[in-house]
């Protein structure tokens, strides 16, 4: 709902909750909600992508078929760890937040 | 020509919707509102209607169809039952929210356990917090003639609600009586072409629809979409004035009948507000001032009118189809109360729950609940208002 300023009143917002414009979800954080934050070892890495592909959210940036020397989106990222799970080459690492 | 033909209730759902010609109906049929589904398969089968059916595997899935074919633009229409319904439960508050005027009508039947397939309120009532406008009919001909201005409510620009079309399970759905079936052309004008709001299907000026609304934004979305029912209101009874003037039979939010003059008054909805009249009408023959209110629009409810209707009588019998576990009161019957509160009326109430399960009522029992009145007007407000009818004890 960033699409609105935080003290919109209610009379003021699209009926039907509708956002009025499309892809806006890139605009609202929710990667707060994370616990455990995914490191990805890129000497190690292979580009199969299988990382990009199970992310639930849309957090592994992917460049011209790689995601070698791209940060993961830690706007958006929960830290679900699937990436770490499906890596085949085990060089993502999950590190608790605030260590 | 409007025809009078002999019709079923679930019959005269179908042929209204064939009438209306929905763009969508996705469905998955349960008794006793099956035949609605099945009928009207037919008409698509045969070419009769333009409409997409979609047979879905479950009633989840069948209103999430729905919904998002109306979101996406479409007039969207279908029918269920009991089980159906609170199997579509999730996605009930969800069509209201995304003020998608998707048109169910609602078969009523118990929910289960244990297992009944005839008729109560248990199912539409549980839906009855969920945002959707409730219309109630009595019979066959008010079936099709509630289905008809459904339409017309739902997709109000003052409303844009999802209206449930209740009629009860086996004593409307599979009772033949004699229905005025309007012209197809009638039926067409009266209810117009749809013209959608924000359809996510107009791709020139895309939209988000239903995006993730937490502590921030859900409450002022709350807070607007309350603002669509009073308006709701005031539309159905527009809407049933200008039915009443296309095609002689008039509807507002409820019924009045004898009851302006009466000193006690019976509340019910459905099918046996018509056993209450044969009630009302024995009660006048022998002297008693018996009236009834039969409520039509359920939700919203027309607390101010139901207790201006109401003022001045002696005492009143609230009729619930189903109970409302651990509650005080049940759910007509406590929204008749609160409406009498808040105007200022004490009148000595009781709650009759009748009924359950296809039990069977008849005027007699109606009567002597009306005999019963006197002596709740005479001894004040009960503490505990609720009465059982029909049931053994």
């Amino acid at each position: 709902m960033s699409h609105y300023a935080p003290d919109t009143k209610y009379q003021d917002l699209a009926p039907a909750g509708i956002i009025p414009q499309a892809g806006n979800a890139v605009e609202y954080i929710t990667g707060t909600w994370r616990l455990q934050r995914p490191h990805r070892r890129d000497e190690d890495c292979i580009d199969c992508l299988f990382c990009w592909v199970y992310c639930p959210d849309a957090a592994v940036p992917v460049q011209g078929e790689s995601v070698k020397g791209l940060q993961f989106d830690y706007d958006h990222c929960k830290g679900c760890g699937i990436c770490a799970q499906v890596c085949p080459k085990k060089c993502i690492d999950m590190t608790p937040e605030g260590h | 020509m409007p025809e009078i033909k002999p019709m079923e209730g679930n019959q005269a759902i179908a042929e209204a919707m064939r009438q209306i010609n929905p763009d969508v109906v996705a469905a998955y049929p349960i008794t006793p509102s099956t035949e609605i589904v099945q009928t009207f398969s037919t008409f698509v089968a045969n070419g009769e209607v333009d409409t997409n059916y979609v047979a879905v595997e479950s009633e989840h899935s069948a209103m999430t169809a729905c919904t998002a074919a109306a979101v996406a633009g479409g007039r969207v229409m279908n029918a269920t039952s009991s089980q159906g319904l609170a199997l579509m439960w999730e996605i009930l508050y969800i069509t209201a929210s995304l003020r998608a005027p998707v048109i169910l009508t609602v078969v009523n039947r118990a929910l289960s356990g244990n297992i009944n397939i005839h008729c109560d309120h248990s199912d539409a009532y549980g839906a009855r917090d969920a945002g959707w406008i409730q219309l109630w009919g009595e019979n066959v001909q008010e079936g099709y003639d509630n289905l008809i201005q459904a339409v017309r409510i739902g997709e109000h620009l003052d409303v844009r609600l999802p209206v449930m079309n209740c009629i009860d399970g086996f004593l409307v759905s599979h009772s033949y009586e004699l229905l005025q079936v309007e012209d197809d052309e009638a039926v067409r004008a009266f209810v117009g072409p749809y013209q959608a709001v924000k359809p996510l299907l107009d791709i020139a000026n895309p939209i988000t629809v239903g995006p993730l609304d937490l502590w921030d934004f859900y409450f002022e979305h709350k807070r607007g979409q309350l603002d669509a029912y009073p308006p709701a209101k005031e539309v159905i009874v527009e809407v049933g004035k200008e039915f009443g003037k296309t095609f002689g039979r008039e509807y507002g939010l409820f019924e009045e009948y004898m009851l302006e003059d009466a000193e006690y008054a019976v509340v019910a909805l459905g099918s046996a507000a018509g056993t209450a009249k044969d009630a009302v009408e024995n009660l006048r023959a022998d002297g008693m001032r018996a009236g009834l209110l039969k409520l039509r629009a359920f939700r919203p409810f027309p607390a101010p009118e139901v207790a201006a209707a109401l003022r001045g009588k002696k005492a009143l019998a609230v009729f619930d189809r189903a109970a409302s576990f651990g509650a005080a009161s049940f759910p007509l019957y406590s929204e008749v109360i609160g409406a009498l509160y808040l105007a200022g009326q004490q009148i000595p109430a009781i709650d009759i729950l009748y009924g359950l399960g296809g039990r069977e009522i008849v005027p007699e029992q109606i009567i002597e609940v009306f005999r019963s009145l006197p002596e709740v007007a005479a001894s004040g407000q009960p503490a505990n208002p609720v009465r059982y009818v029909g049931v053994r004890e």
